[in-house]
């Protein structure tokens, strides 16, 4: 009988994954952490600092404004898009060439980029060429997402609802058409109401989609750079300067590369911290009793 | 509770029909009598689904009437018709607990929440689910589940009846035993009227009082397990039920000179009644189909002058009886033997009984016993009645 062989070359197969992840997450990420921690004049002139560009963060009022602004966009946007993602998916025909009609018409928006959908929303707002604008005006509303804070934020919130809602609405869509027809026979033998229909069928098995459509929602909505910043510019003054154009302008703009990677690092971890806990409160609320 | 017509009842799923095969449902009218415990048996893609689902509502017959207890419901809504209907696969309602799955139905039609408690207590009781009551319904076993979507039913008091789409096709096979009783124990309890889908004859003689055989979209034959058995009213309901199913083989009526007419296989003469074989000359009969069980073949251990000799092909032990095959003719056919019977080889003996051998012409049954043509199942209704 032949003993067997031991050794580690078995490592050696893990290797190319390692380098990947290596190359594509850590190395980039430490670079980070390295500028987190030091004071960088030159590859030659640097100084270990420590935990003072993450105090000088944290005690950031400009910052402390931006993540408020951040949270309150996220949770503004998050409201209204997954019902009404829900309430579209709900409406579109499920069948025939309706079906495929109303796929192709709400996948639309989910295809322009995103420098252009700031772009069309600039235009649309403005009350001399746009025809939002213009029909705001119409109508008799002071509207100038230029000057006045509400209206920016208005416009902002809309272009992201119109820009994101399709996203909810077609993984919606699918998670309906995965509900065996079974299921909405057996209720209409049980006398359900076309609510309890939803409240007991639909939106239980809807539960998953969700789940990925409002984190996906979340991470993307939290770190929104592009639209408003083709749109608004972050104004007027700051009242649309959210979290990701605060970093730009600090690592860019001001070169505080410092404080910028300790704001990164602050930044990543405020949105794992976020989809950790939504993702295990959800789990846990669907653990059996 | 009601007792369920069907009158003229038709149904397609194509446009513009021309040929009976583009029904689903041929133009079949039949009665389900209140109270009785009945099954649908055929197989798969009969029409048997298309059938309940029409009594239940959730299709509309595209011809002809449903009628519960005389009245017509074909306008009427599944939620309407005040039915209960158990689907193949195990339908709950996943966040809500087994309590909350059995007081849906009620708390839809408002009825006051201590009634809903006393309720699905009491049908919880029944179907041995107390236990269970505060568990969310998703972490069930198949078999619980389908308790529930059965118990769904039960707890509406005036439910018309019980209808049951292949309810056991996901239970474990000790548990189905275990099911099908308790459904025979709530049928007997409650005397709700209940049809049940199947395509396992088994399933379907032990739990019902009368089968109903399905096949190409019409009910072929309406009967007690004993009456399909004995008395095929179709060649489909003699190949389908048994195991294994009746042999079959064409035969000639022959008149030979001036000797009277005789049914004729190959060069045997098969004997039948002479009340048969007038029968068949008012026809004009004179190619038909003649089916005996296995069951009822005689095998002879001698030789035998009045009995066919045949070749036995082979022998198959089933434990507590034997299946011979045997060549008649050129054709394959068998014959049950029970344990003790010597098991033949080479050539043997058999024997047709002429009380068991069957005649069909276009496969429906020839029955001269009851003069009243079995083939038409409103007839056979009416004389159930």
């Amino acid at each position: 009988m032949q003993t067997k062989v031991e050794n580690n070359k078995a490592w050696f197969l893990v290797l190319p994954v390692f380098l990947i992840v290596a190359f594509s997450a850590i190395i980039p990420l430490m670079t980070v952490v390295n500028y987190s921690v030091q004071d960088i004049f030159d590859p030659y002139t640097r100084y270990f600092v420590g935990t003072e560009w993450f105090k000088q963060v944290m005690l950031d009022s400009r910052l402390h404004e931006a993540l408020l602004r951040q949270f309150l966009y996220s949770f503004t946007i998050l409201a209204i898009e997954v019902p009404l993602g829900i309430c579209v998916a709900l409406m579109m025909p499920t069948k025939g060439r309706g079906a495929s009609l109303s796929l192709i018409l709400v996948a639309i928006p989910l295809l322009i980029p995103w420098n252009v959908v700031g772009t069309i929303w600039q235009i649309f707002g403005r009350a001399d060429i746009g025809l939002f604008g213009a029909f705001m005006s119409g109508i008799g509303v002071d509207y100038n997402y230029a000057s006045d804070p509400t209206d920016a934020w208005l416009t902002v919130v809309l272009m992201d609802v119109w820009h994101w809602t399709p996203l909810v609405a077609l993984l919606c869509y699918s998670g309906l058409r995965a509900i065996p027809e079974v299921y909405y026979q057996a209720a209409r033998i049980d006398q359900a109401s076309r609510w309890a229909v939803f409240r007991y069928i639909q939106l239980p098995k809807l539960t998953n989609v969700l789940i990925i459509g409002v984190l996906l929602r979340f991470m993307d909505s939290f770190m929104i750079y592009t639209e408003p910043f083709v749109l608004t510019g972050g104004g007027p003054g700051s009242s649309t300067t959210f979290l990701s154009q605060s970093l730009v302008q600090q690592a860019i703009g001001q070169f505080d590369l410092g404080p910028a990677a300790a704001f990164s690092l602050v930044y990543f971890l405020i949105i794992l911290l976020v989809c950790w806990v939504f993702y295990t409160t959800i789990m846990n609320m669907q653990k059996d009793k | 509770m009601a007792s369920i017509t069907l009158n003229a009842l038709a149904h397609t799923y194509t446009d513009n029909p021309t040929k009976p095969e583009d029904y689903a449902i041929r133009e079949m009218t039949h009665v389900w009598e209140q109270g009785g415990a009945f099954a649908l048996l055929g197989p798969s893609g009969c029409g048997k689904s298309t059938l309940l689902n029409i009594i239940s509502g959730l299709l509309e017959p595209s011809d002809g009437e449903v009628l519960f207890d005389g009245k017509r419901v074909n306008e009427l809504k599944p939620e309407e018709r005040n039915i209960a209907q158990v689907f193949q696969f195990p339908v709950v309602y996943d966040t809500m607990t087994v309590f909350d799955n059995l007081a849906f139905p009620l708390r839809n039609i408002g009825v006051p929440e201590y009634k809903v408690k006393s309720k699905v207590y009491e049908v919880a009781e029944i179907l041995e689910l107390s236990d269970q009551l505060t568990r969310k319904a998703k972490g069930l076993s198949a078999d619980q589940k389908q308790k529930v979507s059965m118990g769904r039913g039960l707890v509406r008091d005036d439910v018309s009846a019980i209808l049951f789409d292949e309810p056991l096709t996901v239970i474990d096979p000790q548990l189905k035993w275990k099911l099908r009783r308790k459904l025979k124990q709530i049928h007997e309890q409650f005397n709700i009227t209940m049809v049940y889908v199947t395509h396992d004859q088994l399933e379907a003689s032990t739990f019902a009082d009368k089968i109903a055989v399905m096949y190409n979209g019409q009910i072929v034959q309406f009967g007690t397990p004993r009456e399909l058995f004995e008395n095929p009213a179709h060649t489909f309901v003699g190949y389908f039920i048994g195991s294994p199913g009746m042999n079959f083989f064409d035969a000639e009526l022959k008149s030979q000179g001036d000797q009277k007419a005789a049914l004729m296989f190959g060069d045997h003469e098969i004997s039948v009644s002479d009340a048969m074989l007038t029968r068949l000359h008012a026809m004009g009969a004179d190619k038909v189909t003649m089916g005996i069980r296995p069951e009822f073949v005689h095998v002879w251990d001698g030789k035998n002058n009045d009995a066919f000799p045949v070749d036995v092909d082979y022998v198959e032990d089933l434990g507590t009886y034997k299946i011979l095959s045997f060549l008649f003719n050129g054709q394959v056919m068998k014959a049950r033997l029970s344990e003790d019977q010597k098991v033949p080889s080479g050539q043997i003996y058999v024997s047709f009984p002429e009380q068991w051998t069957k005649v069909y012409v276009d496969d429906y049954l020839i029955d001269i016993a009851d003069q009243a043509a079995v083939n038409d199942t409103v007839e056979e209704t009416d004389h159930a009645n």
